[in-house]
């Protein structure tokens, strides 16, 4: 067997939080290796809605969120390409005064945290936004929201991971990690070893195996947000937007074509997922009453990918409390596109100086320590009041 | 409308065949046609109110569509058959559809099955040349439509490049329907035929309507190239000329319309989103679905039948549709004649020898890939050229669906259906690699396109 390959923190899994750590890590001089399974930001990272908001997360995660928009505001220095990178503005449309009322409520809860959120009521919305279809009767608008392509972006941090120093390896599956008191060994299958004082544990959906290896069960679950495209239409809108309660949310690229994610998908088996079709249907028959310019659109194609989810919906992030050394960074519910990159950078923080810049104790992965074991109905997906999904065969 | 336990889908020669295999044995199937009154593409019938004899819309296989028209016909009353029918994907044991002949936006509804036979036919292999996008450029298939269904040629002065059996089966048709063929361009040479002679006299019929064709084009003065190599078509608003190379020499010559193809490709989609399994086939140079000498494919309760697992031509997809049904009924535990299901493996058998002759007969040319300028456009729907995928291979990807994800090549409309073949062939060219280890284009939902306020069948 060849020697192992030394460094001073292995991250596995390439998905936009590992890939930034790795980034990160390799920027402040640290020796890092990356690994990941199948290909750099193939999974929700890459095939994510591609939504970069603030707007809307628990008031927990805007601390973060808002250094992730720092840092999404370097991004072409950072990763070497815009990755079409929009800050044109993310709406969230409130289609009952209940809904409107419960964005007045968030605007005042995340004074503070500088998102200037802007309230518009129903003319106000029609002024600024004229596609806005009737059903909508306000909304709450965060200017300097946005949105980017998940496709190039993530991969793209694992690209400038590598040009920054790191090793970085595709098609490297982990079989086996163990630690003997002093370092970390972790073997691919194709029977590459590294040897590292520091592992981050950034395997995204399938992270919960190394957190209960070390003796911190999860209650994680997979979710697979359902997703499709338009062919290329006349450009009638530039934010990204919203519904207030969830059920469907849109944008519109450059190039024209719509994204639109609703619903759930299925897995096909535990690394691909396909939309239902019961998720498609009710996009392609609900959309249209909130974005008028999608009436006579075709929808070209659909796609899924696989996220993982923990019960309170916040993502585990920070130090293990079992083993030193072991860092973890998953459970992101679907939002990790935009907070990503912090997450990353905080866990290199830790790395490099033993602590993050901003606190992370909300994200322990201490809260599930001493938890009842999982309640196996609980859904991954919040279901209250949102557009009634068909519960199809598909998301059985 | 009939609950049917068997669905076909493909109303071509394959799954009219399995359908009227089923119906004899006493089985009432659903047949799903995405066409308007059966016959797939190969026996496409003209409008209703269109009154060509089938003589001159399909010469010599006359008899053989008119067979399967009217087997069609006579099945109406014993199946479900739904014509204008689009099956948009496939999930545990049911089928999606959406029928367009009524509303605006179609009606989507769910089909369940026990068993399914996928029938699902082949479009053409196309390899772009530059100025394939301008207006006057057809596929092969799409010319040979134009006339079979609506009576109209491409185009007033043609021109048919490309190579395979449809290249002098279209042209032989435009210039028998009237219309002025300028020139048959064949990039396969004589001498790949003459090679291909002993496996190609396995099917002597077949042989003698192709050698028809080319010496009744020859005799009436259009010229027929071999050898050759489609260089570019050209214009401005649409095609005014084509230019050709024999070697060095490069020939220019006026036109209107141009249809081209290499030969055809199998819809495989349907097989896709059903979990098939693929196996690389060197034949026809493609992943194609796994199916074995019954016509099972390797999801239990899925058959493949015709063109859309390989392409076989008509002949066969008519014995491959009762091979299937034949296949699915002794599954099911019905008594079957198995006499017959060795039979028509064995006549199978002898046309796939006869299938390795034409492709010794029409190569694929392999230098397509290499010879590509960067500027030539691979991905029409989302305006990808050769060089976009080649700096996408340089910068370190090589399996087909990463270089989607990264240039979006076989994104658009089409899903990659018109592209994605000579997209894996620029990869495989660019990366060095074998063509079969760059993949194949996953199938994703809708296997076409799908309209925002599509209504639902309760």
């Amino acid at each position: 067997m060849s020697p192992p390959i030394k460094v001073d923190a292995v991250v596995i899994g390439g998905g936009i939080v590992g890939s930034s750590a790795a980034l990160f890590l390799a920027r402040a001089g640290q020796r890092v290796a990356l690994l990941e399974r199948d290909f750099f930001g193939s999974h929700s990272s890459g095939v994510n809605y591609g939504g970069v908001r603030r707007q809307g997360r628990p008031l927990s995660q805007l601390p973060l969120s808002q250094r992730a928009h720092g840092i999404w505001a370097s991004l072409q220095d950072l990763i070497g390409i815009d990755g079409e990178y929009l800050r044109s503005g993310h709406l969230k449309l409130a289609r009952s005064d209940k809904d409107m009322a419960a964005l007045v409520k968030y605007e005042q809860a995340s004074r503070g945290f500088g998102l200037d959120l802007q309230l518009l009521d129903r003319s106000q919305l029609r002024a600024r936004f004229a596609w806005a279809g009737d059903v909508a009767v306000g909304a709450s608008l965060c200017a300097d929201d946005g949105h980017a392509n998940p496709r190039i972006v993530s991969p793209a941090f694992a690209h400038a991971a590598r040009r920054a120093g790191a090793q970085v390896f595709e098609q490297a599956k982990v079989i086996d990690v163990s630690h003997d008191g002093s370092a970390f060994t972790v073997v691919t299958a194709d029977g590459q070893r590294f040897r590292a004082p520091w592992l981050l544990n950034c395997a995204g959906a399938w992270a919960a195996a190394l957190a209960e290896q070390f003796g911190e069960p999860v209650p994680m679950r997979p979710g697979h947000p359902a997703m499709l495209v338009t062919e290329p239409l006349p450009m009638f809108m530039d934010v990204s937007t919203g519904v207030e309660g969830g059920g469907i949310y849109a944008r519109q690229v450059a190039r024209g074509n719509c994204v639109l994610g609703g619903g759930q998908g299925f897995p096909l088996d535990p690394t691909k997922a396909r939309p239902g079709q019961a998720a498609i249907l009710e996009i392609l028959r609900n959309a249209v009453e909130l974005y008028p310019p999608l009436a006579g659109a075709q929808a070209i194609r659909t796609w899924s990918g696989t996220e993982g989810y923990l019960p309170d919906r916040e993502p585990v992030l920070g130090a293990s409390t079992t083993q030193p050394g072991l860092l973890h960074g998953f459970g992101f519910a679907g939002s990790g596109f935009q907070i990503g990159p912090a997450a990353g950078e905080a866990l290199a923080q830790i790395v490099c100086k033993g602590a993050p810049d901003i606190d992370l104790a909300a994200f322990s992965i201490k809260r599930f320590v001493s938890a009842a074991p999982p309640v196996t109905a609980v859904s991954a997906v919040d279901t209250s009041n949102v557009i009634p999904l068909l519960r199809g065969r598909s998301s059985s | 409308m009939k609950n049917s336990d068997v669905v076909i889908v493909g109303a071509g020669p394959a799954g009219i065949r399995a359908a009227q295999t089923l119906v004899a044995y006493g089985l009432q199937p659903c047949l799903i046609d995405e066409g308007l009154r059966g016959g797939g593409q190969i026996y496409r019938r003209q409008p209703a109110n269109f009154k060509r004899p089938p003589k001159a819309l399909y010469g010599f296989e006359a008899a053989k569509a008119q067979a399967v028209h009217s087997t069609l016909d006579r099945l109406q009353t014993d199946i479900d058959y739904r014509p204008q029918t689009l099956v948009w994907n496939a999930e545990e044991r049911t089928l999606d559809t959406l029928t367009f002949n009524d509303g605006p936006n179609g009606v989507s509804a769910q089909v369940p099955y026990k068993q399914l036979i996928v029938a699902t036919g082949a479009t053409d292999r196309i390899l772009p040349v530059p100025g394939w996008t301008l207006p006057g450029v057809y596929s092969l298939g799409a010319a040979q439509i134009a006339l079979k269904f609506q009576g109209c040629a491409i185009g007033e002065r043609v021109v048919f490049a490309g190579s395979g059996p449809l290249l002098y089966l279209v042209a032989y048709q435009y210039a028998k329907a009237g219309a002025k063929v300028i020139a048959v361009l064949d990039s396969s040479p004589l001498s790949a035929q003459a090679q291909a002679l002993p496996a190609l006299l396995g099917q002597p019929l077949t042989l003698a309507k192709g050698v028809y064709y080319r010496t009744w084009l020859t005799t009436r003065g259009i010229p027929v190239h071999q050898g050759v190599k489609l260089h570019s078509i050209e214009g401005e608003e649409r095609v005014r000329r084509v230019r050709w190379q024999r070697g060095a020499d490069m020939v220019e010559l006026d036109c209107d319309a141009v249809g081209f193809a290499h030969a055809l490709r199998s819809e495989t989609q349907l097989a896709d989103l059903l979990g098939c399994e693929f196996v690389w086939s060197g034949l026809n140079r493609a992943w194609l679905p796994q199916r074995d000498a019954s016509g099972r494919s390797s999801v239990e309760g899925v058959y493949l039948a015709g063109d859309g697992a390989g392409i076989m031509g008509a002949d066969a997809a008519e014995m491959a549709g009762e091979l299937a049904a034949l296949t699915l009924l002794t599954d099911s535990g019905h008594q079957v004649d198995q006499a017959r299901s060795a039979e028509l493996q064995r006549k199978l058998g002898a046309i796939e020898r006869f299938r390795n002759g034409l492709e010794t007969a029409f190569p694929f040319p392999e230098d397509w890939a290499a010879k590509a300028a960067d500027e030539l456009t691979v991905c029409r729907c989302e305006e990808v050229s050769a060089g976009d995928i080649r700096h996408t291979v340089e910068q370190g990807h090589w399996e087909i669906n990463r270089v989607k994800a990264m240039c979006r090549v076989g994104m658009g409309r089409c899903q990659g259906r018109m592209c994605g073949l000579a997209a894996t062939e620029i990869v495989a060219q660019a990366s060095g690699r074998d063509i079969a280890s760059v993949g194949r284009l996953r199938g994703q939902a809708p296997i076409k396109p799908l309209p925002f306020g599509v209504e639902v069948e309760p």
